[in-house]
């Protein structure tokens, strides 16, 4: 039964394929002159047509800080950049590949350095302004711009030098690179096209970074994606409206977006959320935890809670390995040797009770994880990647090895020593906004206790956590979440390199502090420049490998990603990759045709 | 002699609820930080007398719970096996009164697990993480009433006896903590103390923040009974005798505070209960997995929990007796004689 709506889609774009390909075969000359005549090439997607109208409600944690590209850093002004900006080349969220977006093709040189992408040719701004290569060009050059501190500007450096991007014509832009880049048109996805002719002269005078605040002028900023800014009611909504130009259409010839207006509500937290989506104030869901998931599933009236599968984002415990020299507490010092010792890392990671924690703190709807790489990736896992069982035996034998002992109490309780007869005992830091993490160092807490270890959890408000894992480097162990923005593992390319500002277990070294470091260093380096997927493959394997062994970050689990909406929202279909469910919205449309402007 | 009777009346009713919580080992049937994973947000099991068959039994007994296929927190009853409860049994370890170490709790089932009030999202028993919870929560609200008292006390004695400017300073600098927003001030104690206290350095702490936030009141009450008691008769008598200070403040005056401080402690017990509850409740209490009513409380704060597993709201209704106890020792208290000792007194020094 399942099968019947896939292969059902498979033929349609099959014949849909056949359609495109007959009619360049048949009449190229006709095809050419339509393009002429409309001067606009659509970009034609296939899925469910819809109906146009309606406005679509959904809430944001909190209100998004900036509309701004260059200065977005959190991830609720993301979302909202997402759908009012758009980019060169595109990964399509439910595939994980990339696909042509405002750029309508690509060909790489043979050495792998030159990117030249043609660019859909009608394009236009949501001011109605036209778009080419002019603007293309100003916005890598603003994004290149060192007074401007843009945090795609790391990206955009490819073997200590910056990418040097050429026009050749209106419609063609060359990029160049100094060393090849594995994958490199996933570089595009994100990077907003700005429109030269209104940020031209903030960009000179200095002061890109006042533009685009929410409550600036609507006609202060024109974006290229589905929709543009209408209305922001400080505290309460950002309103947006179907931007008239966009460049999509879907396979019936209708210009997308389907919907007339996308409502941002900012609510406090999760919980507000689900409360909001429950009392049927938005239409869609997404982040949503597991209990909430089950308390919303319980009581389905009118909407519908979808389990997508596995995403990308993985937990997991790590303890403080930096060099802290001298300035760190000898009591600090101390607990590093046992935190250096690769077999207590090891014995950690065998007792760790990972299908307790899916079960508990998850609910069943997530997949416990030895590695980077989660379930929710469909390419990059390394298959020969070992999944220990978990026991408490091994983690002893392992402790003995190297060179812990045990001691019983008068209560009968056994506590785990060192070499130097002190007893173990750590704290592990957990975010305390975040209900999941606190229950995974809970649960951690308990199969350390079996293993003789006293563990201390400490929650702590997300940024101080932050500024103690990463500047002032105070901490024993924390446990931490990541979520990939993408599949391709360059995404995770701060936490595998030594000098990355994510290697969270010692950030930002100059040099490998460890032969094993240098060797993952080394591995993922060369993956970035191979240029055939499987050479990468191979390479990334090995990387992951290695990481497994000398286990610095102690991978815990994933959760799935778990959405709803309404069962009035067609096209709903959840992703594994952010922005989970917007991230079609330009396809997504109102079945029922209620006018619900008056909300 | 019907107010005396009503004193020991809730004496003995305090006497007893604090029993059951202090030893909260024997009647607790497991250990309360101990995980039983395969069970997470257990529902209370229910005492059955009646069997499935319609069979009945003198021996009260549980059914197992056993989780729906294909949920995580839904259970139904298995009804094939009975599980008698028995009492008397052995059971885990623990130090009863904190020193003999005892195997021996009320009650058990010998095989299968009991949940007589639920489990909390780890499987921990949510029965005997009441009762050992309780004891953190009561014994904060004793000793900080004790030691909120005893400063208020010493204070207000000084104050309202020697006068002058010890009295302005000192009375000026309660109003100056009757007039502080003491939880932020918590909040802003909390971030200067070291990441990891351990329980039971956070449970000093949370008892010496609670008396130091609250001697102002009681020392004010104190001073002006020591104020008024000072200018009385027999204490100016005793005076003229040649009594010194220390000797009039010891035989005559503080005496005349006794039934206020014990009206006090027995108004600022509870609060000072629910006091450890809402520190607890916001993080700043004892630390998991160590239970305390607040801590206990504190996972309603998931709407998931709010709305699924109404049994992690019993701790909220566990403290009503003991505050109902309390309360009704306090008004008993204020209806005793002695209340107006000091008329008595000076009535009978004129005569």
């Amino acid at each position: 039964m399942r099968n019947r709506p896939a292969m059902f889609v498979r033929h349609r774009i099959l014949f849909r394929l056949f359609l495109c390909f007959s009619a360049l075969l048949c009449c190229p000359t006709f095809a050419h002159a339509q393009q002429n005549d409309s001067k606009e090439e659509l970009l034609v997607l296939s899925g469910e047509v819809g109906r146009p109208g309606g406005r679509l409600v959904v809430s944001l944690r909190g209100e998004p800080k900036t509309l701004n590209p260059l200065i977005a850093a959190d991830a609720r002004s993301r979302e909202v950049i997402g759908v009012m900006q758009a980019d060169l080349v595109h990964i399509n969220r439910a595939t994980q590949l990339t696909e042509p977006a405002l750029a309508k093709s690509w060909k790489i040189s043979p050495d792998g350095l030159t990117y030249t992408l043609v660019l859909r040719k009608g394009l236009k701004f949501s001011d109605g302004q036209p778009m080419d290569a002019d603007d293309v060009l100003f916005s890598f050059r603003v994004y290149l711009d060192e007074n401007t501190h843009a945090p795609q500007r790391d990206l955009l450096i490819v073997g200590g030098k910056p990418i040097v991007v050429r026009k050749l014509d209106a419609q063609t832009v060359v990029f160049q690179m100094a060393k090849p880049y594995g994958a490199a048109e996933r570089l595009f996805d994100g990077m907003a096209i700005l429109p030269r002719h209104l940020l031209e002269n903030p960009f000179q005078e200095g002061k890109l970074a006042q533009i685009g605040s929410l409550s600036a002028a609507a006609n202060q900023w024109a974006g290229l994606g589905p929709f543009r800014l209408k209305e922001y009611v400080a505290g309460q909504r950002l309103v947006l409206e179907r931007n008239p130009y966009y460049w999509k259409s879907d396979s019936k010839g209708n210009r997308l977006p389907y919907l007339d207006e996308l409502v941002f509500l900012f609510v406090p937290n999760a919980d507000a959320q689900v409360l909001k989506f429950q009392s049927g104030e938005t239409d869609m869901i997404s982040q949503l935890g597991a209990e909430n998931f089950s308390v919303l599933s319980r009581q389905q009236n009118g909407y519908t809670v979808t389990d997508a599968g596995p995403g990308l984002e993985y937990n997991f415990l790590f303890f403080n390995l930096n060099d802290v020299g001298e300035k760190a507490s000898a009591d600090l010092q101390r607990k590093q040797k046992w935190f250096r010792e690769v077999k207590f890392r090891q014995a950690v990671s065998v007792a760790a009770d990972r299908e307790a924690i899916v079960r508990l703190v998850y609910q069943g709807r997530g997949a416990a994880i030895w590695g980077l790489v989660t379930p929710g990736n469909k390419r990059w896992g390394d298959a020969n990647l070992a999944h220990p069982p978990r026991s408490l035996d091994h983690a002893r034998v392992l402790l003995k090895e190297a060179g812990f002992s045990w001691t019983t109490g008068p209560n009968g309780e056994s506590t785990l020593e060192d070499s130097d007869g002190k007893a173990v005992e750590f704290s592990i830091l957990t975010s305390s906004t975040n209900a999941d993490r606190a229950k995974m160092a809970a649960l951690l807490q308990d199969d350390l206790k079996q293993l003789g270890m006293r563990v201390q959890v400490v929650p702590l408000e997300f940024r101080s956590l932050l500024d103690r894992v990463t500047q002032t480097k105070e901490y024993d162990a924390c446990v931490m979440g990541i979520a990939s923005y993408d599949a391709d593992p360059n995404s995770d390319i701060n936490v595998w390199l030594s000098s990355g500002g994510t290697h969270l277990w010692n950030p930002s070294q100059s040099h490998p502090a460890t032969p094993w470091e240098a060797e993952i260093d080394r591995r993922v380096e060369e993956q970035m420049s191979a240029p055939a997927f499987e050479q990468r493959k191979k390479l990334y394997d090995r990387a992951q490998e290695i990481l497994a062994e000398y286990q610095p970050m102690i991978f815990l689990a994933s959760p799935d990603i778990l959405a709803g909406a309404k069962n009035s929202v067609g096209n709903f279909h959840p992703a594994a990759l952010e922005p989970y469910v917007l991230w079609n919205v330009e396809q997504l449309f109102l079945k029922t045709g209620r006018e619900n402007a008056a909300r | 002699m019907i107010r005396r009777r009503k004193v020991a009346f809730w004496l003995l009713v305090l006497g007893a609820l604090h029993g059951i919580v202090l030893c909260a080992g024997f009647f607790a049937p497991y250990d309360p930080v101990e995980q039983d994973r395969k069970n997470p947000y257990l529902p209370p099991m229910r005492l059955h007398f009646m069997d499935a068959r319609g069979h009945l039994h003198v021996r009260p007994f549980v059914y197992g719970l056993q989780l729906r296929p294909g949920t995580y927190d839904q259970y139904v009853e298995d009804t094939t096996q009975l599980h008698p409860l028995k009492f008397f049994v052995a059971g885990d370890r623990y130090r009863l009164l904190g020193f003999f170490p005892v195997r021996l709790h009320l009650f058990g089932t010998g095989n299968e697990r009991i949940y007589l009030a639920g489990t909390d999202a780890f499987g921990r028993d949510q029965l005997s993480r009441l009762l050992f919870g309780g004891q953190i929560s009561l014994l904060a609200g004793l000793l900080g009433a004790g030691f909120t008292l005893l400063i208020g006390w010493c204070i207000g004695a000084v104050a309202g006896y020697y006068g002058g400017w010890r009295d302005d300073v000192l009375m000026r600098v309660a109003e100056l903590f009757l007039a502080l927003p003491w939880l932020y001030l918590l909040f802003a104690i909390r971030a200067f103390l070291p990441l990891t206290v351990n329980p039971l350095q956070a449970f000093f702490l949370i008892v010496a923040v609670i008396a130091a936030v609250g001697w102002a009141r009681p020392a004010r009450l104190v001073r002006g009974i020591v104020l008024s008691a000072k200018e009385r008769d027999f204490v100016r008598a005793a005076r003229g005798f040649g009594a010194s200070n220390f000797y009039l403040l010891r035989r005559h005056i503080l005496p005349e505070t006794s039934s206020v401080l014990l009206t006090q402690a027995a108004i600022l017990i509870p609060q000072y209960v629910l006091a450890e509850m809402t520190l607890s409740f916001l993080g700043l209490g004892v630390p998991e997995p160590v239970p305390s009513w607040g801590n206990l409380l504190s996972n309603l704060q998931q709407y998931s929990v709010l709305v699924s597993y109404w049994w992690i709201y019993l701790p909220a209704f566990a403290m009503v007796p003991f505050f109902l106890g309390y309360l009704g020792l306090a008004s008993a208290l204020q209806e005793r004689p002695n209340a107006y000792k000091i008329e008595r007194k000076s009535l009978g020094s004129l005569a």
